[in-house]
């Protein structure tokens, strides 16, 4: 067998392109399982050390934060139910908002539609003090509402979710209606099986970005039971040395590994869903 | 009262195409009607209008003694073939054939009957468990046939449902189609533009042209007796002969002959129609015909020739006769069966 020199190239970059994602993350695990001194004196580790079941141990149980109350475990939840929050009603809402402007033919659907669109040049950062000024006076701060609330409109998703039904033949629909489906039932029979690898890609994708947000939840909570991971990852391990704080370095090492945990979940557990949406062509 | 009834039934689009003009038609129970005419010509918009599909900008349709101008599509009890077929792809064979039976709430051991029955009569129970991409064309359009056939429904609308078929498919399932109609005696309405398709499968033919029909019957009445140029000129396989003449006093002058005694009074420019199988080989025939080409389809052959000024003149004779390019034939017409057509309006006149 020939092997053409394309395809060792080929080869090579995506080899390259694997190191260059995987070397951070095998950095930081390694160095996760040496204690803070190696690491302050040496730099991070390339090899294993012998601390991991202590490191690994202080993070899962240690309790943190100003009151010495908040433990990186209830961090990694807070994260979960916010991520879960967003991800989930981006895509309801998106998924639904865009059946109304497609198949309910009103007037200004398409002005509308460009209205949402330019919500993409108002990210919340932008935005940030309206929304906290509107949370705060509808009293939620320190929720998992107003953690959630504010972010779950998406026009990004709403554009996908509106540039998919747009593909499907309008016989689909008029064929379902001879067969006596309302327009609900069109979209709960037809559009949601149809478009399932489109809302679990949206799901990553909207999971992802609810995880990392840190801003938001910085300004809306004060109290430390609603901390997010991306907070907690400045603020716990710290440990004072002559009035100086110095950061546990080897502890946030494996803070930082335990907190890649819940997203690469969410995406090798949809991930199935992909490749059988990219398997089966069902149009 | 017959069955469907449409009464002066007018589409006209918000951007102001009129589709339909003042239709007026009338089915009955069993019938198998057929919708032909040229694309554009507003026989898809009739039908979409039946199905509840369109709005109906003016008039009324009635079906089964129901006015059922602004009933629900889903409420009409109307089944419809698509072109292209429609099917829902995320479902199997068995869930697209139970899916209109669930919305109305049946029970699912009747859904199960009711489907195995179905699948049974389009030969199409060992793909039930199968999603539609994984069948091919003939088995979708069954898959199609039976969603319609599966509900009972009052109406069959068929909505070019062959087009998408490759030639020997076609004829196969217009014979299959034109069979369940008869076994299942549901009334149904087909739309083609293929004139073939509408002669075999109709009872009754509408020729549709420019959103009026132009000519309503069965579909031997139709050939033997078209009203207009159009009818003549769309119904029949190869194209009726047209040319040009004048018509004076009973005697019609014509590219080098005349016809004497015609019945009309018309007098005037008029246009000749005459079908290629019409015709037969005499010694001492009214028209001169000179060969350019022949077509040899096996039981018949088809000659095309040039008339005086009529170029690709069409003449059909029997297969076992063989002709050569370049010879020269005379012609006579059968038994008078010539058309005539008033050259300004293209109204029969004959």
């Amino acid at each position: 067998m020939k092997i053409k020199f394309s395809q060792i190239l080929a080869h090579i970059v995506l080899i390259l392109g694997v190191l260059l994602m995987v070397i951070p993350i095998w950095l930081s695990f390694a160095s996760s399982t040496h204690d803070t001194v190696t690491i302050l004196k040496e730099g991070m580790q390339f090899g294993l050390g012998d601390q991991l079941t202590r490191n690994y141990n202080e993070v899962l149980n240690e309790k943190g934060g100003w009151s010495e109350e908040v433990t990186a475990a209830k961090m990694f939840i807070n994260s979960f139910i916010m991520a879960l929050g967003i991800a989930t009603l981006k895509v309801i809402i998106s998924a639904m908002s865009a059946y109304a402007l497609v198949y309910f033919r009103f007037k200004f659907a398409v002005p509308i539609f460009w209205l949402i669109f330019i919500t993409l040049l108002v990210p919340l950062e932008v935005r940030i003090f309206p929304s906290y000024k509107i949370v705060s006076d509808l009293g939620l701060t320190n929720s998992y509402t107003g953690l959630v609330l504010p972010l779950v409109a998406s026009a990004t998703a709403t554009f996908f979710f509106r540039q998919f039904y747009k593909t499907i033949p309008d016989e689909l629909l008029e064929s379902a209606k001879l067969d006596g489906a309302n327009s609900w039932r069109f979209f709960i029979d037809f559009l949601v099986p149809l478009s399932k690898t489109m809302i679990a890609a949206m799901f990553i994708f909207m999971f992802v970005y609810g995880y990392s947000q840190y801003l938001w939840p910085l300004i809306m909570t004060t109290s430390e039971e609603y901390w997010t991971v991306v907070m907690g990852m400045k603020i716990i391990f710290t440990e004072s040395y002559e009035g100086v704080a110095l950061p546990r370095t080897a502890e946030r090492f494996a803070y930082i590994i335990l907190s890649m945990i819940p997203p690469v979940l969410v995406v090798v557990f949809l991930q199935k869903w992909f490749i059988k949406g990219l398997i089966q062509t069902e149009k | 009262m017959s069955f469907l009834e449409l009464n002066k039934v007018t589409k006209i689009y918000p951007n102001g195409t009129k589709a339909v003009h003042e239709t007026s038609m009338n089915v009955e129970n069993g019938e198998f009607m057929v919708f032909v005419g040229p694309s554009g010509c507003g026989k898809s918009t009739l039908l979409r209008m039946i199905a509840g599909l369109e709005d109906i900008t003016e008039g009324y349709i009635n079906l089964d003694g129901i006015l059922i101008n602004k009933v629900d599509p889903s409420d009409r009890d109307v089944a419809m073939v698509f072109q292209n077929y429609a099917l829902y792809p995320h479902m199997n064979v068995y869930n697209n054939l139970a899916y209109g039976l669930k919305n109305r709430g049946i029970s699912k051991e009747d859904i199960e009957k009711k489907v195995n029955e179905a699948a049974k009569l389009l030969q199409i129970s060992e793909y039930l468990q199968r999603k539609p991409s994984m069948l091919s064309g003939g088995q979708r359009q069954r898959v199609a046939m039976g969603r319609a056939i599966v509900r009972n429904p009052k109406i069959f609308l068929f909505d070019e449902p062959l087009s998408n078929l490759d030639a020997k498919l076609r004829i196969q399932m217009r014979l299959e189609i034109k069979k369940l109609q008869q076994k299942v005696g549901v009334t149904s309405i087909f739309v083609t533009h293929d004139q073939v398709e509408a002669m075999t499968l109709a009872d009754r033919l509408a020729v549709i042209n420019n959103g009026l029909i132009e000519q309503l019957g069965t579909p031997i009445e139709i050939y033997n007796n078209p009203k207009s140029m159009f009818v003549a000129g769309f119904i029949g396989s190869p194209q009726m002969n047209f040319l040009e003449g004048e018509l004076i006093n009973k005697t019609l002058t014509s590219e080098g002959f005349e016809i004497n005694n015609v019945t009309s009074d018309f007098n005037g420019p008029v246009i000749l129609g005459i079908r290629p199988e019409h015709m037969s080989q005499t010694d001492k025939g009214l028209i001169n015909l000179s060969v350019d080409l022949v077509e040899q389809l096996g039981s018949d052959n088809l000659i095309y020739g040039e008339i005086k000024n009529k170029k690709d003149f069409c003449f059909r004779c029997p297969g076992s006769q063989i002709i050569k390019k370049g010879s020269k034939l005379s012609l006579n017409i059968n038994d008078n069966n010539y058309y005539v057509f008033d050259k300004s309006n293209g109204n029969r006149v004959n």
